[in-house]
C-alpha cells in the first residue's frame, strides 16, 4: 500500500517526548510522534483525547510544555500564529478560520497575495483560485463571500487554500467531518497527488473507513496518552475502536424496535416549498426515526429550517398531532414540542464565549425562573443532568464552551436541545466530529428516544448511521423528495441510487403507505 | 511558569491571576483614591466626595443603559444630544405649563414625566430603525445624534432655555438635597445600578443581552426574538437617559445645544473600563459604575492639585480607557 517515498525517506517532522498543559491541566503525555514525505499518518482517539492539541504543537500554534519539535532533522521552535506555514507546515483547522467578510479568491490568497507593479493582481489571483476549485471539483464563484457559503463548501474553500500553498507537511484536522461521500473521495484523489509528490499529510478523522483508506499509519491517543503508532495493514476497523475506547465495542446500532406501522402521524409535511426545497411531503410516525439522506446541497436543513420557522415558507401544509401549523418563530415551535438541533454548532448553535450553564439552558431560559429571576442552583442541576446524561467531559462548567473539544461541544448541543423536552426532534448531522464510543452512545439515546414514544428525524450524511438507526428514510435531491424507503428497501446502493437521480420514486402512492 | 513545574502549586497562583483581571477598574480606582488622599488632604472631605459622585451619576444612569445596548452587539451615539433635547422640552414643558397648573410640584412632575416619556419615544426611535430597519446601530444613532443636537438648538433659537425662577426654586432640591445628606442623584444612581445589575445577572433579559451580542445567530436558533431584545435595549437607554436628564435639569436650570455635548463617549468611555466589551456578548453593570466613577476622579484630581494642568482631563481618561481595553484583549486572549 505505502508508497516507497513513505517507507524509505528520512523523517520529516517529529515530536519527541511533547507534552502540553493548559494552566495546570495536562491534556497531552510525552508524546512521540514523527511523519516521513509522502506518507499520510491519522491520528485518532476519543473526544478531547488531545489530537487537535498534538497538531496544534505540530504546527506551531501552541507551543509545548516540555518536550520537542523536530524538522528536517533539527530540533525547532516553530514560530506562532502559524508563521509555520512559511517553512512548508500547513494547518486545516477543525473549526473553521475564514474571514466572512472576504471572497474565496481573496481567502486563498491571504497573506500571500499576488501583485503587479506593487498593486494586488486581482485578475490572476482569481483566475488561480478557480482553477484551484476546478481541481477540487468545487463549483463555487470565486467573488462568491465566504459567509454566503455552505459548511461543506467552506471547508473546500479550506482545503483549497491549503494545498495551493507550497506545503511540504499538510495537517488536516477533521477535514471530511461535513463532507459528503463524494466530496470526500475528491479530497482523498487530491491528497494522494499531493502525497505522490512527497508532500507529507497528517490526518484526524472519527471515521474509521476513511482512515484504513487512506492512511499508511495510525497513532492512537486516548486520554492525552499515547497508545499505539501502528500500521494500518495490521488493523481492522474494529481493533482502532477498541484501542481508542479502551474496551471492545459492540454493537454500534442499537436494536431497532418494530415500528409500530398504526402508531398516529404526529408530523405531516405536504407540498412544503421554501428557498431551496419545492414540494416536499412526508409523515413522521410517534416512535418513529425517520432519516433524512442525500447529498450536501440536497436541501434537508432547508426542509427542517421552513417546517420550525427559522427560514420563510413560501407553500405547503404542516399539520402537528392533526392540527395544521404555522411557525414563523423558532419560539412558537418550540412551544409546541417541536426541537431543531442545527449542524453548525460553532454558528448557530453555541456561544462560544460563555460557560456551559449559559449554553445548556439558552433554549430554555423561562424554565429556570422564580419569581422572574434566574435560579441559578436550578440552572446548575440541568447542568449536572445533562453532563451525566450525555457524558459531557470538561474541565469545569465555567470554561468557554469554545474551549472544549468538538465531540464535547456536539454533545452539549445535544443536552440544549433536548432541555426543551420536545416529543419531536430534527437532528441536523447529530454526529459529528464525534468519536465512535460517543456515536455509539448518542445511537441508544437517540433508539431510547423513540423508544419512549418520541419521534426523531435524523439528518446526516453518514450513510451507515442513516441505515442503522432508521425506520425510514426519506431521500432527498435537489430540492425534492426523490423517494421514501422502508424496511429492507434501506440500502446503502438503494439511497444513492435516489440520492444521485438514478432512480425517482412513482411519486404518491408512496404517501398513503 | 516555568516549563516543567509540577501542577499541584500553580492553583492559587492562576486564581489570583484572574481576579486580577476581573478586579481591574476596582484596583485602578483604588490606586486613584490613595493618589487623590496623597495629593490633597480635602479629597476624601464628605463635600468633596459627594460633590464628584453627584456630577458622575447623570453619565452613570445614562453608562448603565449603554451597557445593555452594548452588551447585546448595539451601540448608541445619540444619547448626550438626547439628553439635551429632553432637558429643552422638560423646561418648555413647564414653563407652559405654569399658567394653568401654577408653581408647584405638580409642573416639576409633569416636566419630568415628559423626560422619560420623551426619553422612552427616542429609544424606541433609535430601536425601530436598527431592529425593523435593519441599519447599522452606529449610522442610525449618528443621525440621530445631529437630529437631536440641532432640534435643541432650534427649540432654544440658538441661545439657551430657561426654567422659570420659580418653578426652578421648587426644582432644586431634587439636584441638591437629598437622604441622610446623600444627594439624591447618588441615590438613584445606586438605585439604577443596583437594579441594572440583578436585570444582568438574575434574568431573561440579561442572558439574552449577552446571547445576542455574542452571537445573534445563536441567539436566533435559540428561539430568542432578537429584535424585541434590541428593541428593549434601546427603550431603556432612552428611558434612562431621560431619569439622568431629570436629575440634571434643577443644577443649572437651563438647556442650550452646548448641553450634554460628549456625554456619549463618556458614557461608552465608562462601559469599557469597567470591563463590558465593545463588540457585545459580556456586561458588568457594576464595573460600568467603577468606570464611569473613575472618570469622575480624574477629573477632581486633577482640580485639587497644581503640578498639572486640568486641562490635560482628557489626555488621562484617553490613556485609561486604552489601558482598560489592552487589559480586556488579553482576557481574551489568555
Ligand atoms: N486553549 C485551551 N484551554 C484549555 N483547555 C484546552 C484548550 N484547548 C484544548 N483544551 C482541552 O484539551 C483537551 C484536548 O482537546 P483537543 O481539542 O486536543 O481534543 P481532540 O482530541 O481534538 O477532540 P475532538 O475529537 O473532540 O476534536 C480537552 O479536554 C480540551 O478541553
Ligand atoms: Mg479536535
Amino acid at each position: 500500500m505505502a508508497s516507497s517515498v513513505g517507507e524509505s525517506a528520512p523523517i520529516i517532522l517529529a515530536a519527541s517526548r511533547v507534552s502540553k498543559s493548559f494552566g495546570e491541566i495536562p491534556v497531552l503525555f510525552s508524546i512521540d510522534f514523527d511523519i516521513r514525505p509522502g506518507e499520510v499518518h491519522a491520528v485518532i482517539g476519543e473526544n478531547g483525547a488531545g489530537k487537535s492539541t498534538l497538531i496544534k504543537i505540530l504546527s506551531g500554534l501552541e507551543q509545548p510544555t516540555s518536550g520537542s519539535i523536530i524538522y528536517d532533522g533539527q530540533t525547532v521552535v516553530l514560530p506562532p500564529n502559524g508563521a509555520a506555514e512559511a517553512m512548508g507546515i500547513v494547518l486545516i483547522h477543525q473549526e473553521m478560520n475564514l474571514a466572512e467578510h472576504l471572497t474565496v479568491a481573496d481567502s486563498i490568497f491571504l497573506g500571500r497575495e499576488l501583485k503587479k507593479f506593487g498593486f494586488l493582481d486581482v485578475r490572476e489571483m482569481r483566475k488561480r483560485a478557480a482553477a484551484v476549485m476546478e481541481t477540487l471539483h468545487v463549483h463555487v464563484d470565486p467573488d462568491a463571500r465566504i459567509n454566503t457559503l455552505s459548511v461543506a463548501d467552506k471547508q473546500m474553500v479550506e482545503i483549497a487554500k491549503a494545498i495551493s500553498r507550497d506545503a511540504r507537511v499538510l495537517i488536516m484536522d477533521e477535514p471530511t467531518a461535513v463532507l459528503s461521500v463524494g466530496e470526500t473521495q475528491t479530497l482523498f484523489e487530491q491528497i494522494r497527488r499531493l502525497t505522490a509528490r512527497g508532500v507529507a499529510v497528517i490526518f484526524i478523522s472519527h471515521k474509521l473507513n476513511e482512515i484504513m483508506e487512506l492512511a499508511q499509519r495510525v497513532t492512537v491517543l486516548r486520554d492525552g496518552q499515547l497508545i499505539a503508532t501502528v500500521g494500518t495493514e495490521a488493523l481492522t476497523p474494529d481493533s482502532i475502536a477498541q484501542m481508542m475506547v479502551g474496551r471492545e465495542l459492540s454493537n454500534l446500532y442499537p436494536p431497532k424496535h418494530e415500528p409500530d406501522v398504526d402508531a398516529p402521524a404526529v408530523l405531516t409535511v405536504r407540498n412544503l416549498s421554501a428557498a431551496g426545497v419545492s414540494d416536499v411531503y412526508f409523515d413522521l410516525r410517534r416512535g418513529e426515526i425517520l432519516g433524512f439522506a442525500g447529498l450536501i446541497g440536497s436541501g434537508r436543513t432547508a426542509v427542517a429550517e421552513a417546517i420550525v420557522g427559522l427560514t420563510h415558507r413560501t407553500g405547503g401544509d404542516i399539520t402537528l398531532d392533526g392540527k395544521p401549523v404555522d411557525f414563523t418563530r423558532v419560539v412558537q415551535s418550540v412551544d409546541a414540542g417541536l426541537a431543531y438541533m442545527t449542524k453548525d454548532r460553532k454558528g448557530k448553535g453555541l456561544l462560544l464565549n460563555m460557560g456551559l450553564r449559559p449554553n445548556l439552558t439558552l433554549l430554555t431560559v423561562k424554565k429556570h425562573l422564580r419569581a422572574g429571576f434566574l435560579d441559578s442552583a436550578s440552572e446548575t442541576r440541568a447542568l449536572e443532568r445533562a453532563v451525566r446524561r450525555f457524558d459531557i467531559r470538561a474541565r469545569d462548567a465555567s470554561v468557554a464552551v469554545g474551549r472544549l473539544s468538538g465531540g464535547n461541544q456536539q454533545k452539549l448541543m445535544l443536552g440544549k436541545t433536548m432541555e426543551s423536552e420536545p416529543d419531536i426532534i430534527i437532528m441536523d448531522e447529530p454526529t459529528r466530529g464525534i468519536d465512535v464510543g460517543t456515536k455509539q452512545q448518542i445511537y441508544h439515546i437517540i433508539a431510547a428516544l423513540a423508544a419512549e414514544g418520541k419521534s426523531i428525524i435524523l439528518i446526516s450524511s453518514e450513510l451507515q448511521e442513516v441505515i442503522g438507526l432508521s425506520h425510514r428514510v426519506v431521500v432527498m435531491r435537489g430540492g425534492r423528495v426523490a423517494g421514501v424507503l422502508e424496511g429492507a428497501e434501506i440500502t446503502e446502493s438503494e439511497i444513492m441510487r435516489y440520492a444521485a437521480g438514478i432512480k425517482q420514486s412513482g411519486n404518491d402512492e408512496r404517501i398513503s403507505a | 511558569m516555568s516549563a516543567s513545574a509540577p501542577d499541584t502549586a500553580a492553583k492559587p497562583r492562576r486564581g489570583f491571576r484572574i481576579d486580577l483581571k476581573t478586579a481591574g477598574p476596582l484596583l485602578a480606582l483604588a490606586l486613584l483614591v490613595l493618589l487623590g488622599i496623597t495629593l490633597n488632604e480635602n479629597f476624601l472631605s464628605y463635600s468633596n466626595l459627594t460633590n464628584v459622585l453627584a456630577r458622575s451619576s447623570f453619565i452613570g444612569i445614562i453608562a448603565i443603559g449603554a451597557t445593555f445596548v452594548i452588551t447585546a452587539g448595539g451601540l448608541d451615539l445619540s444619547v448626550g444630544s438626547m439628553a439635551a433635547v429632553i432637558a429643552g422640552v422638560m423646561i418648555m414643558v413647564m414653563n407652559w405649563l405654569i399658567p394653568t397648573m401654577g408653581i408647584g410640584w405638580g409642573v416639576v412632575l409633569a416636566g419630568m414625566l415628559a423626560g422619560i416619556l420623551l426619553g422612552g419615544v427616542a429609544g424606541v426611535f433609535n430601536g425601530l430603525m436598527i431592529t425593523r430597519g435593519r441599519i447599522e446601530a452606529f449610522i442610525v444613532t449618528l443621525g440621530t445624534m445631529g437630529i437631536f443636537r440641532s432640534l435643541v438648538t432650534f427649540l432654544a433659537n440658538g441661545g439657551t432655555l430657561s426654567l422659570n425662577f420659580n418653578v426652578a426654586d421648587v426644582y432644586r432640591p431634587v439636584y441638591y438635597d437629598g437622604v441622610l445628606g446623600v444627594p439624591w442623584p447618588i441615590i438613584v444612581f445606586a438605585v439604577v445600578a443596583i437594579a441594572g445589575e440583578i436585570v444582568m445577572r438574575r434574568t431573561a433579559f440579561g442572558r439574552y443581552c449577552a446571547a445576542i451580542g455574542s452571537s445573534e445567530q445563536v441567539a436566533r436558533y435559540s428561539s430568542i426574538n432578537v429584535d424585541n431584545v434590541r428593541l428593549l435595549t434601546y427603550i431603556l437607554q432612552g428611558v434612562l437617559v431621560g431619569v439622568a436628564v431629570l436629575l440634571y435639569v434643577p443644577r443649572l436650570g437651563s438647556a442650550s445645544s452646548t448641553t450634554g455635548v460628549l456625554w456619549e463617549l463618556e458614557a461608552i468611555a465608562g462601559v469599557i473600563i469597567g470591563g463590558t466589551t465593545l463588540k457585545g456578548g459580556y456586561g458588568r453593570i457594576w464595573g460600568t459604575v467603577v468606570g464611569v466613577v473613575i472618570l469622575g476622579l480624574i477629573g477632581n484630581i486633577l482640580n485639587l492639585q497644581s503640578l498639572i494642568s486640568p486641562y490635560l482631563n482628557g489626555a488621562f481618561q484617553g490613556v485609561i480607557i486604552i489601558l482598560a481595553v489592552l487589559l480586556q484583549r488579553e482576557r481574551l486572549t489568555s
